[in-house]
C-alpha cells in the first residue's frame, strides 16, 4: 500500500458506560475502496462520526494525509478533504437542492473552487446524481430516496479526497444502486478514496477492494471480500452462534 | 453593491425614503409625527437586529432589551463624561454592544434551544441590576439628558434625531439584506437548518455564530444610543423595557424570519398599529394586541407574512 491517506489508531468511543468503539485500527490507501460492514449497532456510524469529527473519540488518534486531525473540528477536516453523507438525511431544509450544494462548495471546497463556477459545479454534481430536475425545488419536499441522493450529492460537492458514504443506497431500486455504484467508481477512478457502509451485500461486494467488519465496537475482520465471506467470525457475527 | 437589478432598485428605494424623510422635516412641524415615527424606526432596527441571530441563525434571544439599554447607557455615560457628539456616541454604543454580543455568544452559544433563550434572559436581569447600582448614570433614580435648543438645518432637535434614526434604520436594513444573500448568510442558514451537517460541509459554525451575535448586539446598541436624547430621561425600568424585548421578537415572527424583509414588514405593521392604538385607545392595550398577533402567527402562519405571500405567489404560478 502507498502512504495511507487515513490512519485510525486505537480509536475508542464510549457513551456513558456503553463502549461503542473499542480500539479500532484502520488504514486506508489513497484512492482505495473500502467496504465497512457489520450488524446494526456495531459502531459503523460512530466510527464515521469520529473520522469526520461529528464526535470526538475518547482514546486513539486519527491521521489524515500525515496530519493528526483527532482534535480538529469537523469544518477543518472537511476543508482538508474529508466528506461524509449521513445515514439519516440532514438536508438544509430552508434551502433549495442547489443551495444545499452551494454550502460545501462555498465552505469545504472553497480553496478548490472558483467563485464564478459555484453554480455550474453544483449543477454538474446534481446531473451526476440524477437530481438536476429538482435543482430549484425546496429540499424539504424531496422524497426519502431523493433526500439520500442529496446527501451523497452534498458530500461530493465538498470535492473530497476521502468520501464516506453511510448507507447511501438504502431504499434505492436495483438500477439506482447500479447508478450510484458507477458514480462512486468514477469518483474513485479520479483518485478519491471511498469508505462505503452498506447493507446491500451485492453493492459492497462488487465495489470494495477490501472489507472491514465491525461487531459490537470491535474490528473482527479485515481482508479481501473473498476472505471475508469465508471468515467464520464474520459468519458468527451475522448469523449468531 | 450593485450585483444585479434588485440591488439597483433597493438602493434607489433607500435613497428615495431618505429624501422623503428630509422632505417631511422641511414641511411638517407637528412634533407628534416625529415621535411616532421615531418609535417605529427604533423598533425596526431592533427587529432587524434580532432577526440576524433569531431568524437567519436560529437562536432565539430574549435579552434584546439588555443590548438596547446598554447602548442607551453607553451614550449617557460618554455624553456626561466627554460630551461627545452623536455620531461618536452611536459608534461607541455599537462597539460596546457588539463586544457584549461577542461575549454573550461565547459564553452561551454552546447552549441549545430553550437554554440559550433562558441564558439571554438571565443576562438582561444581571445587567439591569448592575445599572440599578451605577450612580454615575443615575442608578435606579434615572438621569436627565440635556438636548440642544437649536440645531442646524432642522427646526427642532427631534427632527434631527428622526433623520439620524431614519439613516440608521436604512443602514441596518441594508446590512441585513446584504448578509441574507451572502456566503456568510448561507452559512448561517445552514447552521439554523442543521448544525452538524453544516460543520461537516465545512461551515465554521462557532465563528459564524459569533459574527451573528456580535452584529446583532452592535445593531441593538445603535438603536439604543439616540434613545436618551429622544426621551430626555432614562431610568433602568424604561431602558430595560420588557416591551422592547417582546416587540423585537414579535415583529420578525409576524413579518417572517427567513427573509431580510420580514422584520421590516413586521415592524412597520405592528409598530404602525401600536401607534394608532396608543392614540385611539390606550398604550396598555398594545402588549395584549402584540401578544394575540404573535400567538396567531406562530400557530397559523409560522413563516410570517413573507411566507404567506410566497405561498400565494407559488399557487398563482401554477
Ligand atoms: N449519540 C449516541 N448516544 C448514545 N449511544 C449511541 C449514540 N450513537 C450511537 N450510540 C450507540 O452506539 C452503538 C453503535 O451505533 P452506530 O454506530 O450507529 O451503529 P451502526 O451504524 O453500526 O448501526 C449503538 O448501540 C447505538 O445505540
Ligand atoms: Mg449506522
Amino acid at each position: 500500500m502507498s502512504a495511507p491517506i487515513l490512519k485510525v489508531s486505537g480509536v475508542s468511543k464510549r457513551f456513558g458506560g456503553f463502549t461503542a468503539l473499542d480500539g479500532i485500527e484502520l488504514e486506508l490507501g489513497a484512492s482505495e475502496r473500502l467496504g465497512l460492514i457489520g450488524p446494526n449497532g456495531s459502531g459503523k456510524t460512530t466510527l464515521i462520526n469520529c473520522i469526520s469529527g461529528a464526535l470526538t473519540n475518547d482514546a486513539g488518534s486519527i491521521v489524515f494525509e500525515g496530519q493528526d486531525i483527532t482534535r480538529l473540528p469537523p469544518h477543518r477536516r472537511a476543508a482538508l478533504g474529508v466528506a461524509r453523507s449521513f445515514q439519516i438525511p440532514k438536508p438544509f431544509r430552508s434551502m433549495t437542492v442547489l443551495e444545499n450544494l452551494r454550502v460545501p462548495l462555498e465552505y469545504a471546497a472553497r480553496g478548490r473552487t472558483e467563485r464564478r463556477r459555484i453554480d455550474a459545479d453544483a449543477l454538474e454534481v446534481l446531473e451526476l446524481i440524477g437530481l438536476k430536475n429538482r435543482a430549484h425545488d425546496s429540499s424539504a419536499g424531496l422524497t426519502q430516496v431523493d433526500m439520500r441522493k442529496l446527501e451523497l450529492a452534498r458530500a461530493l460537492a465538498a470535492k473530497p479526497k476521502l468520501l464516506v458514504s453511510d448507507e447511501a443506497m438504502a431504499g434505492l431500486s436495483s438500477s439506482e444502486v447500479d447508478e450510484i455504484l458507477e458514480i462512486l467508481l468514477a469518483l474513485n477512478g479520479r483518485g478519491v478514496a471511498v469508505i462505503m457502509i452498506e447493507h446491500i451485500m451485492r453493492a459492497v461486494m462488487g465495489f470494495a477492494q477490501r472489507l472491514v467488519v465491525l461487531d459490537a465496537g470491535r474490528k473482527i475482520a479485515d481482508g479481501t471480500p473473498q476472505d471475508i465471506i469465508r471468515n467464520p467470525d464474520v459468519e458468527r457475527a451475522y448469523l449468531g452462534e | 453593491m450593485f450585483r444585479n437589478r434588485g440591488d439597483v432598485v433597493f438602493w434607489i428605494v433607500l435613497g428615495a425614503v431618505l429624501l422623503a424623510g428630509f422632505g417631511v422635516t422641511q414641511t411638517i412641524a407637528n412634533e407628534y409625527y416625529y415621535t411616532a415615527i421615531y418609535a417605529i424606526l427604533q423598533a425596526t432596527i431592533m427587529a432587524v437586529a434580532w432577526n440576524i441571530l433569531g431568524g437567519f441563525t436560529g437562536y432565539v434571544n430574549f435579552g434584546s432589551a439588555a443590548f438596547f439599554a446598554i447602548g442607551a447607557y453607553t451614550a449617557v455615560a460618554l455624553d456626561k463624561w466627554l460630551g461627545l457628539p452623536m455620531p461618536f456616541l452611536i459608534a461607541a454604543s455599537a462597539a460596546v454592544c457588539g463586544l457584549m454580543g461577542l461575549g454573550v455568544g461565547y459564553l452561551t452559544l454552546r447552549l441549545k434551544g430553550v437554554y440559550f433563550a433562558i441564558a439571554t434572559l438571565a443576562m438582561a436581569i444581571v445587567l439591569e441590576t448592575l445599572i440599578n447600582n451605577w450612580d454615575y448614570v443615575g442608578a435606579a433614580k434615572g438621569v436627565y439628558i440635556l438636548t440642544p435648543e437649536k440645531v442646524p438645518f432642522f427646526s427642532s432637535y427631534i427632527q434631527l434625531l428622526f433623520m439620524v434614526m431614519l439613516a440608521l434604520t436604512l443602514g441596518s436594513i441594508a446590512i441585513s439584506r446584504y448578509l441574507n444573500a451572502s456566503r456568510i448568510g448561507r452559512g448561517l442558514a445552514a447552521i439554523r437548518d442543521d448544525e452538524v451537517a453544516a460543520e461537516c460541509a465545512g461551515v465554521p459554525t462557532l465563528r459564524l455564530k459569533l459574527i451573528s451575535t456580535t452584529l446583532m448586539g452592535a445593531m441593538m446598541g445603535v438603536a439604543g444610543a439616540p434613545y436618551p436624547f429622544f426621551v430626555t430621561f432614562v431610568d433602568p425600568i424604561s431602558a430595560f423595557n420588557l416591551f422592547v424585548a417582546v416587540n423585537s421578537i414579535a415583529m420578525p415572527m409576524i413579518g417572517g424570519t427567513a427573509h431580510w424583509i420580514g422584520p421590516v414588514i413586521g415592524a412597520l405593521l405592528v409598530g404602525g398599529a401600536q401607534e394608532v392604538i396608543t392614540v385611539t385607545v390606550s398604550s396598555e392595550l398594545n402588549v395584549l394586541i402584540v401578544g394575540i398577533m404573535l400567538v396567531l402567527f406562530i400557530t397559523l402562519a409560522p413563516q410570517g407574512i413573507v411566507g404567506l405571500v410566497q405561498k400565494w405567489m407559488k399557487r398563482r404560478k401554477r
